[in-house]
């Protein structure tokens, strides 16, 4: 809530003026908050009145110390709602912490007090206009909690608001209001899907998470809002907090499932019985159609995999157990076996984590065995372990059981039988019939293992065999004639019910096998009868009825009895079974037809009961889900779709760029290729906002020597067409790089001269010039699948060969026009999330320092010096363009010379092409782009020649890793609610003016300047090239020559990297 | 997602209720207080108990109940692994997590359960990033306050969720910057009563305290990270460096937390620190049994085994014991039957023994099960599985901190089979 704007309040504090007073309370806050509570109970209304004085009083102190209690009262679920006029003027109180306690209470209880609640909305949407990011946060978290209907269009207009907001943070409390509005009145649905369609496309890994939840929450089913933001979410994904993870994670499984065709067709070495029935209708078919047609994954499935297996190693365990459904229900069967590993280790986490995953565990390995069975030690149970867990992994162990490790596991189910706890020896008995009748090899040691434990002393534990023995038996009955015997002389022992009964079935169903005992414990039964529980009395009814068809001379006269006594018993069910028992069996004249088969329908062969697990039907819910975990349908549960038969239009994922309206191609433009007429098409209009872009920018540069060249290339738009589509052609022709710098030159100087005559002959000129290897670079950057901005490649690629035809020309002289150029372009190509206006402006100063990269003496004779140009690096937009000079003092010739192993390996360099020979005493400047990926950590990379290579590092000062852009001051100022490092200096009398501060700020960090209306205050803006995270410098000249540096900035760590070079870098002048 | 929560203690009364949207009446706790009822232990209460209208999850953690209130389609895991945070974020902030503590501290920890989540979904859950809005409370805090006259709302803003490093809070100063590591490594293994090995394991952790001034980028690398099979780690670890060159390279959050976990290679064998040589037996006939139970040194890699000590649960049919220990010392509980024999340090030549006579209580059988004893022990300076910490290189600020690698080993769940 509020706190966190301007922060912190911690238990008491109100300023110093009541110190003695908050001392006491701090040692014992125990007294004043029990003491309100007690108070509440016993002198309920007078101490509320005290309260209520407290609240209306005018020293803060006595307010904050009411709240405390009153907070606590709601803590403990007591009624304050009668406080309510008295809290809510203080609503807008200037102590944070009083605030915050009021939002707290506001929350809780406006509900109740609708009306009332009303006259806080006010501060409320004062706040939301706030210039402090978390100030607009809180206060719309707290507009969007009072639950009052009749504030939702301001709740709605709040948050459009804020969903557009700068700050990611605002956004991300909008995406959770929208669920609070949503539940409120349903009625906005339609509105806030299109708040949420907007927030789905942020880029930020902050409102990621909640939007999607919101998604979820609104409108789960709207899957075509998903489709262009579904490749930025992958690629998110590792980025984003971890609850949001869970989030996005079981989203895009249902999505995933929509979208792309079943991947576990074709590896049938994993088809075990796994295939469901529905896969089996269309079995034919798709077999004819993947034998046609071979299963080719959908990149986006494959990217979605990729992109989660990380996070299968997070600490926390909704995220791995969330990987591994999506693993499940979306992997080809052979790689589902990757997330086992970090299942297991759930295993080590807290006993309800246990829990969860025991049960998915136990779903899993019905269907795959294999999975699990290398770790099935892991599932050994306990002496310590819940009931539940025990029983858990009892379950899985049993799955897991095959004739290889049968005998280890039923040795491990030997020590459980033993269990002081019965209720789990009782399982593992269970356990052990399941593995008997999946198992045919170990049937009969089971069933002897079985036997033996009638003679326990345990009475749960002898039932339950009994239970199980009278299964198995049933399963092969053959030659199990003195097993029979056997529990027929344990009998009288046996007391359990259940037990009992079993036992006499098994006598009915096999007298013929026991002709002897049969009657005799007929006879036994007949003279307990009345004292059996119900269970056991159907189960004698059925005995006697049986015997008597197979035996009845002797035991006619028992059936007889046991009848009579069935007919007077209390429970209808009996009465009933003995009714139609004596129908049946004694022959009479009303239903002769029916007692003719009563021996058939007695005594017809059962089946065999199956022993399955209670896991069986379990995959019918989403792993991992509620639903899963108990088994039923949880409300909101969202079912997983089977996968689509064919595939939907894949293309609808492509990002496209919203683009301006293009005018109708002009003249002889319309060609019939679509591609060069885009082409065609971008130079026929958008020629004049390049030039226009360019021309405010390259006034700022410092040099204009070639400038004047820079306007007067884009006059012509009609010959630029044709120049930019003959060299994009040409340049696909060849594949040899050239980078001699002085011949391009030359012929691009050439170039220059004839396009200011506009003369046809520019088309032969050109096509020398434009070169193949910055081409091809361009296509292998634009045709990746990551770069979003597809649609655009085709006039980008024409306006890089036009730069690239600059190129050489203006390395011999500055190096000013062609950032303009680069500049333009980069403004047009940065993925800008917000309608914020980041232009990116030239570089305020160019440092002409060079380091040594190279000395000449490592380098056998090679030496280079790189320095930083401080352009947007033309490669990729995150990447820092590095200089390089290379320089042959040797006097042979020296030969391809490129760039080998780098280190740390994952570093993204863009690499110059091969330099195929460096003659003696002649040198050549090239360019590289580094990603530094916003750290000052060194880049280590091997320089090679044919012959040696050499290890070299660039250690950029964190200022170079800076782009700069230009902002007006009124954005600068609402940006500065980001994270803040700052510092006092002392700074000589005389540099106090503005040309020395910016000039040494300008020389440590690559920042842009931005008007400032004071005089006394400088301002300067960057952001990092490779997250885009924006840098404002704010320098602050004071009284007596000190200065305030400040710089905010979502990255810390390079906020105070960059004060600590600028506090150098000042103090010095 | 979580909509509401109840704190409530062993006996059932519910002393902290917190909900993030409409108040939910108490009411529905009634079926967790008979779940609890039929429960024999509290740990049997099953997590996830599925009411009319409600879905109530739960967990027992410090002798308190975690209850909280779903209406909806929810991962359980999701809420479960949340109120396990709470639980650390009580004993982050007070010390420990116990019914006294929320109690005394009842408007900070609603202050907090209010950060933490919003409309029910996780909103603040890093301990960095809550400390920097609501300052756990100390003594010397309030003494420096009374002194300076100052107050704890501090006059920069939050930043730990605007960053990109939400663990970490800025501004971080010390005067002695040091970076402590501990490597700890617990065996979890089963052993027969022969003293064979049924299952054993080694699982490790390491369990970091980072004092550093500024933004530090720390790299931890290890000597053999070969035997490291399964690894999990605190969000602040970079994977990808980890996947390419088995290093750990990361921005710590300030003060004491959890780097990785991870599972060494289960191909290798491992090694049991002690043996125990046991015989527990009762008479058929008579009403009394005897107990002998002796621990001796195994593979301790030439390292002193020290707080050794064994966990029984006797049988409930146990009237009364008289037993004798050469070293250290035993207690019994006759209510809950549990026998405690804290050994201390195990001495190879003089091996601790326990034993002595068990009388059942008459009439009552035999136990046909001897219960199982659990082994505590500690070895100082050695991680069993040989993992070794190789270098710890900081990046990003100028200063030398103070480094320091501790080993340790544990048992950790260590049962003997009778």
């Amino acid at each position: 809530m509020l706190s966190m704007s301007t922060n912190n309040l911690s238990y008491s504090d109100q300023g110093g003026t009541d110190s003695a007073v908050e001392v006491g309370q701090e040692t014992t806050p125990t007294s004043s908050n029990a003491g309100a509570g007690f108070g509440l109970f016993s002198v309920d209304f007078k101490k509320n009145e005290d309260l209520k004085e407290m609240l209306e009083s005018n020293k803060e102190s006595l307010k904050l110390e009411a709240m405390k209690r009153v907070v606590g009262l709601i803590a403990k679920g007591k009624n304050a709602s009668e406080l309510f006029p008295a809290v809510v003027k203080n609503v807008a109180s200037k102590n944070i912490e009083l605030k915050k306690l009021v939002y707290v209470y506001l929350v809780r209880y406006a509900e109740e007090q609708q009306d009332l609640a009303l006259l806080s909305i006010s501060t409320f949407q004062r706040a939301l206009k706030d210039p402090n990011q978390l100030i607009r946060a809180s206060a719309l978290r707290v507009l969007s909690s009072i639950r009052v209907p009749i504030i939702v269009p301001i709740m709605m207009l709040a948050i459009k608001e804020a969903a557009s907001d700068m700050s990611p943070y605002v956004r991300k409390t909008s995406a959770h209001a929208i669920q609070k509005l949503y539940s409120l009145d349903q009625d906005q649905k339609e509105l806030l899907i299109e708040v949420i369609e907007k927030l789905l496309k942020d880029k930020s890994t902050l409102v990621a998470g909640s939007v999607v939840m919101a998604f979820e929450e609104v409108c789960p089913d709207r899957i075509d809002l998903i489709h262009k933001n579904y490749r930025k979410l992958c690629n998110l994904l590792v980025d984003v907090e971890e609850w949001g993870q869970v989030v996005i994670i079981s989203m895009l499984t249902r999505y995933a499932r929509t979208q792309f065709t079943s991947p576990w067709k074709e590896d049938g070495v994993f088809d075990e019985h796994n295939e469901r029935a529905f896969y089996e209708s269309d079995e034919e078919k798709t077999r004819d159609e993947t034998e046609a047609k071979p299963y080719m994954m959908d990149p986006d499935h494959r990217l979605l995999l990729r992109n989660t297996k990380p996070l299968l190693q997070s600490r926390n365990t909704a995220v791995v157990m969330s990987v591994a459904q999506l693993y499940w229900h979306l992997a080809p069967k052979n790689e589902v076996s990757i997330v086992t590993k970090s299942l297991v280790r759930l295993l080590r986490s807290h006993r309800e984590v246990q829990y969860i995953v025991l049960q998915n565990i136990a779903t899993m390995s019905i269907q795959r065995k294999g999975m699990f069975e290398p770790y099935m030690k892991s599932f050994y149970v306990r002496s310590t372990d819940a009931t539940h867990i025990k029983s858990l992994k009892l379950e899985i162990l049993t799955s897991l059981a095959n004739e290889a490790n049968i005998s280890t596991i039923l040795r491990e189910f030997q020590t459980y039988v033993k269990s002081q706890d019965k209720q789990f020896a009782a399982g593992t008995i269970q356990a052990i019939g399941r593995c008997a009748t999946n198992i045919s090899e170990v049937t009969d040691t089971c069933l002897n293992g079985l036997v033996l434990l009638l003679s326990n002393r345990d009475e749960t534990v002898v039932a339950e065999s009994v239970v199980v023995i009278r299964k198995l038996l049933q399963i092969q009955p053959t030659q199990h004639s003195d097993i029979i015997k056997h529990m027929a002389k344990l009998f009288d022992n046996i007391t359990v019910p259940m037990a009992r009964a079993s036992i006499l079935w098994l006598m009915g169903e096999y007298c013929e096998r026991v002709p002897k005992i049969a009657p005799d414990v007929l006879r036994k039964m007949a003279k307990s009868f009345t004292s059996e529980e119900d269970i056991v009395k159907l189960q004698i009814v059925n005995l006697a009825a049986k015997l008597y068809l197979t035996n009845s001379k002797q035991t006619k006269l028992l059936t007889q009895y046991i009848l009579n006594l069935g007919k007077y018993d209390q429970n209808y069910d009996i009465r009933d079974r003995t009714r139609f028992i004596r129908q049946l069996i004694v022959p009479n004249d009303k239903n002769g037809a029916l007692s003719k088969y009563a021996h058939r329908i007695l005594l017809a062969p059962k089946p065999a009961p199956v022993l399955e697990s209670a896991y069986k039907d379990r995959d019918r819910y989403q792993l991992g889900t509620l639903s899963h975990t108990i088994n039923t349908k949880a409300s909101g549960y969202l079912e997983l779709s089977d996968w689509p038969a064919v595939a939907p239009d894949q293309s609808v994922r492509n990002v496209e760029v919203i683009e301006p309206e293009w005018a109708p191609s002009l003249g002889k433009t319309g060609k019939s290729k679509p591609a060069k007429s885009s082409d065609d098409k971008f130079y026929s209009d958008s020629g004049e906002e390049e030039e226009e872009e360019e021309k405010g920018s390259g006034s700022s540069s410092s040099e204009d020597g070639s400038s004047s060249s820079s306007s007067s290339e884009e006059s012509g738009s009609d010959a630029e067409s044709h120049v930019q589509k003959n060299s994009s052609q040409s340049s696909e022709e060849s594949d040899k790089s050239s980078s001699q710098s002085e011949k391009s030159s030359s012929e691009s100087d050439s170039e220059k001269k004839e396009r200011k005559t506009k003369t046809p002959l520019q088309k032969k000129t050109v096509k020398p010039t434009a070169k193949d290897g910055y081409h091809t670079i361009m296509e292998h950057i634009f045709n990746e699948e990551s770069w979003t901005y597809v649609t655009k490649n085709q006039h980008t690629k024409t306006i890089f060969v036009n730069v690239i035809n600059q190129h050489s020309v203006l390395q011999t002289f500055s190096y000013s026009h062609w950032s303009t150029l680069c500049v333009s372009l980069f403004t047009q190509l940065c993925p800008l999330s917000l309608a914020f206006p980041l232009q990116l402006s030239g570089p305020a100063f160019v440092p002409e320092k060079s380091h040594d990269l190279l000395h000449r003496m490592t380098g056998k004779g090679l030496s280079a010096q790189y320095q930083f140009p401080r352009q947007p690096c033309l490669y990729q937009p995150t990447m820092v363009s590095v200089q390089i000079s290379l320089t042959n003092t040797t006097d042979h010739p020296l030969e391809q010379i490129h760039i080998g192993d780098r280190s740390p390996t994952g570093l993204n360099i863009h690499c110059f092409n091969t330099i195929e020979c460096l003659e003696p005493e002649a040198s050549v400047t090239v360019f590289i782009g580094i990603d530094f990926n916003d750290s000052t950590q060194a880049a280590n990379f091997q320089l090679c020649t044919k012959e040696d290579h050499f290890s070299v590092s660039i250690q950029p000062a964190i200022g170079e890793l800076l782009l700069p852009i230009t902002m007006t001051e009124l954005d600068f100022r609402k940006l500065l609610g980001m994270n803040e490092s700052s510092a006092t200096i002392t700074m000589a009398a005389e540099n106090m003016t503005s040309q020395p501060i910016s000039r040494p700020v300008a020389t440590v960090a690559n920042l842009g300047m931005v008007p400032s209306s004071q005089d006394n205050v400088h301002r300067f803006a960057g952001k990092t090239a490779s997250s885009g995270a924006v840098v404002l410098v704010t320098v602050e000249l004071r009284e007596s020559s000190t200065a305030l540096i400040t710089i905010n900035t979502e990255k810390s760590v390079m906020g105070s990297m960059l004060l600590r070079d600028l506090k150098l870098a000042l103090a010095q002048t | 997602m979580i909509n509401s929560l109840f704190l409530i203690n062993p006996s059932g009364e519910m002393f902290l209720e917190k909900h993030w949207k409409s108040v939910v009446s108490r009411s529905v706790c009634d079926y967790f207080l008979e779940a609890k009822e039929k429960a024999l232990e509290p740990e049997d209460v099953p997590p996830v108990i599925h009411t009319p209208h409600h879905y109530l999850i739960s967990i027992y953690r410090d002798k308190l109940f975690f209850l909280s209130v779903i209406q909806t389609e929810v991962p359980p895991l999701f809420v479960i692994e949340f109120l396990h945070r709470v639980a650390e974020m009580i004993q982050d902030y007070f010390g420990e997590c116990s019914e006294t503590v929320v109690k005394d501290h009842m408007v900070m920890v609603y202050e907090l359960l209010e950060e933490m989540l919003d409309n029910g979904f996780p909103l603040a859950t890093e301990s960095n990033v809550l400390k920097e809005m609501i300052r756990p409370p100390t003594i010397l805090r309030s003494v420096v306050n009374t002194l300076t006259g100052t107050s704890n709302v501090g006059d920069t803003l939050l930043t730990g969720q605007l960053s990109t490093i939400p663990w970490r809070r800025a501004g971080v100063r010390y005067t002695n910057n040091e970076a402590y590591f501990d490597v700890v490594e617990e065996i979890d293994a089963i052993l027969d009563q022969s003293g064979t090995t049924v299952f054993a394991e080694i699982q490790g952790v390491v369990e970091a305290c980072v004092k550093l001034s500024g933004m530090p980028d720390l790299t931890l690398s290890f000597m053999n990270p070969r035997l490291l099979d399964d690894v999990s780690f605190h969000p602040c670890v970079r994977y990808k460096l980890w996947e390419s060159e088995r290093v750990l390279s990361f921005i710590p959050p300030d003060g004491n937390f959890t780097l990785m976990t991870y599972h060494v290679n289960a191909q290798n064998l491992v090694a049991i620190p002690v043996y125990v040589k046991q015989s527990i037996s009762f008479f058929e006939c008579g009403s009394d049994g005897r107990l002998d139970v002796t621990v001796g040194p195994k593979q301790t890699m030439g390292k002193t085994v020290e707080g050794v000590m064994v966990t029984v649960h006797l049988p409930k049919t146990i009237l009364s014991i008289n037993l004798t220990a050469t070293q250290g010392s035993y207690t019994y509980d006759n209510g809950t039957k549990l026998l405690v024999w804290d050994i201390g340090k195990l001495n190879p030549q003089k091996l601790p023994n326990l034993r002595g006579s068990l009388s059942l209580q008459a009439g009552a059988p035999k136990p046909e099960e001897n219960p199982s004893l659990n082994i505590d022990l500690k070895i100082q300076q050695l991680a069993i599985s040989g993992l070794k910490v190789n270098r710890l290189d900081m990046f990003g600020e100028k200063y030398k901190p103070f480094k320091g690698v501790k080993y340790i080993t544990k048992a950790g769940k260590f049962q003997v089979r009778t």
